[in-house]
């Protein structure tokens, strides 16, 4: 008897199986350990480790805009990133006009790469 | 009907977990053991022969640990942080196929969870939901290093997946399928029509691309930046202990695990044997067991320590048994595809942990540099010349 399944809804209830099990695993292993651990809470334990010395202010500052141009340039490539894959798997069937388009589409992003570079948004300094 | 589609899928849902467990725990004893021989000491050595029964030690000890929450942390994020990094890590295994079509009992059944026909870009997404886990447990948990660990992590890991998709889709462009299966089916009939060495252009530049590229979305050596110990302590988990410590440590391998099962996957054929059975591959599998088997008698009779004189013996029987059951017609049709992939898998961990001990950690302005001005440029590059190349020959 052959038992495989491929089309779309039954394809993804082994997945559904495994995440109930992956969601529980950690949960199991965190109340079990609540049960059996020590609880000793003390002042020193609880402040924020700074190696030692007592913390001069809250963590919730500011940090470098570096990682905003970084999340915007991800944002902008990793989309592009994501059309490939459709390209990829039609590529053969797609022939020449593929080619043309991919090229064409990558132009552009690559003539974007080339500006952010020029503007030295891939500078990390 | 569909009774047996349930029955099987929990068994293998069951068998896929436990193995998963076992192995996550059992890679880092052999982590720790290839680093302590490439730095030249025993490694853990104590609890049971030759260390093996350190990962329940060390289970039992983490389970027994004060879990401290400190006051001063955002309680549902903190909390919420460890489950999202370990059921993602987890979740990604779902996809991967181990071997081919099984016959059980008259059941006939895949070497894989469930074949889905987006199984690449379901790993992809899935493994991106990882970086959530990090960067809510660095800014969840109100400590300057967890911030500045988990702020690092982010960037890392998004700049690093821009080359790693397009090092994913290079292979793509020759196999055409999304299919994980489908995929290492496309590779069959020998080294030369694995993804990393067939023509019209060999993989390999990808399968480097895609190497470095894992490395920094697994945050190890030499990107292990978010945890640097030296400057951050421990980067995004500094106010994590016990279990929760714990999950994101398994989170972390079991990444491994699956950029290890990927790469095989993309360019190095999956399950299939490196030459055809007809010119011998079947005898090979057996054949290191048996060498393997026969070196560790050897060291066994002329024992260097008192307890090798038990243990290597041991060890030695063990692998020549497998060497016999290896030898074995019947279950040689899922046993050998098992062996190649996870003899494939196997030496790209070992990768990761030779890296690991051999070289020293990035600075992060070098880090990124490195990605947005060389790995992704590259990455580029490689990707068209092997659609001008895929199209000029077809």
């Amino acid at each position: 008897m052959r038992v495989i399944v491929n089309d779309m809804p039954n394809g993804y209830i082994p997945i559904f199986i495994f995440l109930a099990l992956a969601i529980s695993f950690p949960v199991v292993a965190i109340v079990a350990a609540k049960l059996i651990r020590p609880s000793a809470p003390s002042l020193t334990k609880l402040e924020a480790y700074e190696c030692g010395i007592k913390a001069a202010s809250d963590s919730r500052g500011r940090y470098t805009v570096r990682f905003y141009i970084v999340a915007i340039l991800f944002v902008i490539f990793d989309v592009e990133t994501i059309f490939l894959f459709p390209w990829a798997v039609r590529y053969r069937a797609l022939g020449w006009f593929g080619v043309s388009e991919i090229a064409v589409f990558l132009g552009i992003l690559i003539v974007g790469y080339i500006w952010a570079y020029k503007k030295g948004a891939l500078e990390w300094v | 009907m569909i009774d047996s589609f349930v029955v099987i899928t929990l068994i293998k849902v069951l068998v896929v977990f436990a193995v998963l467990m076992t192995t996550l725990a059992y890679l880092q004893w052999v982590e720790r053991k290839v680093i302590a021989h490439i730095q030249v000491r025993p490694g853990p050595y104590r609890v049971g022969p030759h260390g093996l029964l350190q990962p329940l030690a060390d289970v039992i000890k983490l389970i027994t640990k004060e879990d401290l929450v400190p006051p001063y942390v955002n309680k549902p994020l903190y909390l919420a942080a460890p489950f999202l990094a370990i059921t993602m890590a987890l979740l990604s295994i779902s996809v991967i196929p181990f071997g081919p079509e099984i016959k059980v009992a008259g059941y006939s059944t895949l070497m894989q969870l469930t074949d889905l026909n987006i199984g690449v870009v379901f790993v992809l997404a899935v493994s991106s939901m990882g970086v959530y886990g990090i960067a809510l447990a660095g800014w969840a948990s109100n400590n300057k290093y967890s911030l500045l660990g988990g702020l690092r992590s982010s960037a890392q890991m998004i700049s690093y997946e821009l080359p790693l998709s397009l090092a994913i889709a290079a292979p793509l462009l020759i196999s055409n399928t999304l299919s994980l299966r489908t995929l290492v089916e496309k590779q069959a009939g020998g080294i030369l029509q694995w993804n990393v060495l067939h023509g019209p252009f060999p993989q390999i530049f990808s399968f480097v691309i895609f190497l470095i590229a894992a490395f920094a979305e697994t945050n190890r050596v030499p990107f292990d930046l978010p945890e640097a110990e030296n400057e951050l302590v421990a980067g995004f988990h500094t106010e994590y202990s016990s279990m929760k410590f714990a999950s994101f440590f398994m989170a972390e391998y079991a990444n491994m695990i699956t950029v290890s099962c990927m790469a095989t996957l993309l360019f190095l054929g999956g399950w299939m044997a490196p030459w055809p059975a007809a010119y011998g591959s079947s005898f090979v599998p057996p054949a290191i067991f048996a060498i393997a088997g026969l070196i560790a008698l050897y060291h066994g009779v002329n024992y260097s320590r008192k307890r090798d004189k038990y243990t290597l013996p041991a060890f030695g029987v063990i692998f020549l048994i497998v060497a016999g059951i290896l030898l074995l017609p019947v279950v040689q049709a899922w046993l050998l595809p098992l062996f190649w992939f996870c003899a494939k898998t196997g030496a790209i961990l070992f990768g990761f942990m030779w890296i690991r001990g051999t070289l020293p950690r990035f600075r992060y302005d070098q880090l990124m540099g490195f990605t947005w001005k060389f790995l992704f440029p590259v990455a580029m590059l490689n990707l068209l010349v092997t659609g001008f190349l895929v199209a000029w020959f077809s």
